[in-house]
């Protein structure tokens, strides 16, 4: 309306608008070039995101699948009623005097009789040379098998044992005839001797289901470790973390969000909420330590208290994701339950809280995932012993009962000298992985199916 | 002249339902209401008009205490509904709220079945004893937001799939399902398209009947044709109270006059 605007007096702007607008004028073409490199910035940035996320997925696989492969020895054994039964009578208690240690000769007897059955040329004569081939946990496999069944004793059966950790790396090609060169183990003539064994069938490799369900092992018998009863550790542990933190962690975000006076008070509660968000994981471990065991006298290593010292780490994650899903409820949604008479609470309960759900929900798997891949508490309430017992009896042995967890365990693994470990961390860390994935998948899903409109 | 307006239209309206006395309203340090006195009849249809931000709604919000709802709002003064002062301690917020009823001004049915959302004031208020009894309150009031025609054949389809103007009777329906006796309608056609406003603003006529009806409106077209009484707000300050008629044709005060020619606002 100026005079300056309707007397016309800018030619310059004037000139440049009626330009042909078949030809780019600079301007534009420096935009569109600018426009153009940031594309190229954002492609960039995710094909970079995309082949670290591709070398990752590789490295773990090709890692850890052998994990789930395991080499077995068919051994034909002669159950010596002679020695595993002395006074011969079949006595359950009896016979379970013999441990381990007199087993362990028959098995490698076993096995010595048919390389020279089956005619193969080995220079070995001891039945202990056969040591070096046969996992220590066999003979606890047999004896369990002979307790078992009583009647077997005086007969040749054949069992299907682990092979030692060196004949499976051999096998898997981890383990060479000349790396083993300097090991005291085995000799490079025993992986020749597995060679052969292989080739008439009593060594093969087979898919691993002990590595799923097992307990751990000790050090020198890499073979026979397993994941599961840190599998059943972390699910516990995460029963803990769901009844601990859902109900306190959404009652507290409801209170913060829909019924507190908004003062200092709040605001500072609401600053350390975020703040705790961000604490070290590890923070949490002392505090558990110093709380639930110290303080409390709850039983070290117990997926109990491993529970609560992750529900104090996942309750801000929690509380922080289910505040902001009830703030996007839109307050019409409010207003209009309150306008009809409806208490706060009711409206927060029949309205808000329905529709802020598929949020709640997907914070709080997200949040237990976390809680599930999380280690550094865990060291510090104990919660990475060495567990090689079997699976806990009940439900209260199961909260209470020393037991590790998935992540504990793979860092266990990790630590360990033998390079047959390093496999199998490989491998726990695909079962980790796969744990997680699904649970996002269930967060995912349950988003989208009970996402409404308003 | 104001009760022969009245007569015409077949009402009887000498009862005061509410009478606000020096109400001021405060969100934080704003004064947004100044000592506003006003008597708003039973039976009859009210129009609060002014320009934006007057503190019409304000007002509006605080005859059945939604301005509770918002930390920083302070209301000092009285507000007699039937004689008794709704900021008593002793009068709960709820209890008032079931007898005050409101529309808001997007129409905002809940994310629920179209049965739910009228059955839900009933249910929570125990109108019903049952299934059958309910059934009957859902019909009576979507009859009464005259929307029953278009949705009896779909009473279990979601709310939120009905048109804008749909919708908004559909929230008129809710109100009225718990048998207020004061209906508040803060600016209920602003969303909706002019077919949509008229048919709205017939209900709004029919209510009266059995409601005193108090609207927030921007249109003074409206207001003229839905409201026997008009309130003209300046900010904050009530500036004239009187039958529609008059306001819009011979108005007392300088300010209004300006406004509904169109000086102002």
């Amino acid at each position: 309306m100026s005079d300056a605007t309707s007397g016309g007096a800018v030619p310059a702007a004037g000139s440049r608008r009626h330009g042909s607008i078949l030809q780019l004028d600079a301007r534009t073409k420096k935009r569109n070039a600018k426009e153009a490199r940031f594309r190229a910035y954002g492609l960039g940035a995710i094909i970079i995101g995309l082949v670290f996320l591709v070398t990752l997925l590789t490295a773990i696989v090709s890692n850890g699948v052998g994990a789930f492969q395991q080499t077995f020895i068919e051994v034909p054994v002669y159950l010596d009623p002679q020695k595993l039964d002395k006074t011969g009578n079949r006595d359950a208690a009896e016979m379970a005097k013999v441990s381990t240690f007199g087993y362990t000769p028959l098995i490698q007897q076993g096995l010595l009789d048919l390389v020279d059955r089956e005619g193969i040329d080995a220079p070995f004569e001891k039945a202990g040379d056969m040591k070096a081939l046969i996992s220590a946990s066999a003979a606890a496999k047999v004896r369990d098998y002979v307790l078992a069944n009583p009647d077997a004793l005086g007969e040749t059966r054949g069992f299907e044992l682990l092979a030692s950790s060196r004949v499976d790396g051999y096998l898997k090609g981890r383990v060479t005839q000349e790396s083993v060169e300097r090991d005291r183990n085995i000799s490079a003539e025993h992986l020749q001797l597995a060679d052969a064994l292989r080739e008439i069938g009593a060594i093969r490799k087979g898919f691993n289901s002990e590595f799923i369900f097992g307990a751990d092992a000790s050090e020198s018998r890499a073979e026979q470790a397993g994941i599961g009863v840190a599998i059943l550790g972390s699910f516990f542990m995460m029963l803990v973390v769901l009844a601990f933190s859902l109900p306190i962690g959404v009652a507290a975000s409801i209170y913060l969000e829909e019924f507190a006076p908004k003062n200092r008070l709040t605001d500072l509660i609401e600053v350390n909420i975020s703040n705790l968000a961000a604490v070290p994981s590890i923070v949490f471990g002392i505090l558990g330590l110093a709380v639930f065991i110290e303080f409390a006298h709850l039983p070290q290593s117990a997926p109990l208290v491993g529970g609560l010292v992750l529900t104090l780490m996942t309750l801000p994650t929690i509380i922080i994701s289910t505040r902001a899903s009830l703030k996007a409820v839109p307050p019409s949604i409010r207003d209009a339950a309150l306008g009809i008479g409806a208490s706060k609470m009711q409206s927060v309960f029949h309205h808000v809280l329905p529709l802020a759900a598929p949020g709640i929900l997907t914070g709080t798997i997200i949040g237990l995932a976390q809680a599930l891949g999380e280690t550094a508490p865990l060291l510090l309430i104990g919660m990475v012993g060495y567990i090689a017992t079997n699976y806990p009896d009940g439900i209260s042995s199961g909260f209470l009962d020393p037991n590790s967890a998935m992540p504990a365990q793979i860092y266990e693994w990790a630590k360990r000298a033998d390079p047959a470990y390093y496999e199998r961390a490989w491998g726990g860390i695909i079962i980790l992985l796969v744990f997680l994935l699904t649970m996002n998948i269930i967060a995912i899903i349950l988003r989208r199916r009970f996402e409404r409109r308003w | 002249m104001n009760d022969m307006t009245l007569l015409e239209r077949g009402v009887q309206t000498d009862d005061i339902k509410i009478s606000a006395r020096n109400v001021e309203v405060f969100y934080g340090d704003t004064h947004a209401i100044k000592n506003v006195n006003v008597e708003i009849q039973d039976k009859t249809v009210t129009a609060f008009i002014g320009p934006s931000g007057c503190g019409k709604s304000t007002f509006l919000r605080c005859i059945n205490r939604m301005n509770d709802t918002i930390d920083i709002c302070r209301v000092k003064g009285d507000i007699l509904l039937d004689g008794e002062d709704i900021y008593d301690p002793k009068v709960d917020p709820v209890q008032l709220r079931a007898k005050v009823g409101m529309v808001f001004q997007k129409p905002n049915p809940f994310p629920k079945s179209i049965y739910d959302n009228v059955a839900y004031g009933p249910k929570i208020h125990g109108l019903a004893r049952n299934k059958a009894e309910l059934d009957e309150i859902v019909e009576r009031a979507l009859r009464r937001g005259a929307i029953w025609d278009e949705v009896k054949d779909r009473l279990h389809s979601p709310g939120t799939g009905l048109s804008g103007g749909q919708q908004q009777r559909l929230c008129i329906a809710r109100a009225v399902a718990t048998e207020p006796e004061v209906l508040l309608m803060d600016e209920p056609c602003s969303a909706l398209d002019p077919i949509a406003t008229a048919q709205v603003e017939e209900l709004i006529d029919e209510l009266r009947q059995d409601y005193s009806v108090v609207i927030v409106t921007h249109s003074m077209q409206q207001a003229a044709r839905v409201s026997q009484k008009t309130a003209f707000f300046h900010l904050g300050t009530l500036v004239e109270y009187g039958a529609t008629d008059r306001i819009f044709t011979s108005p007392e005060d300088p300010r209004t006059e300006s406004y509904i020619t169109g000086r102002i606002g």
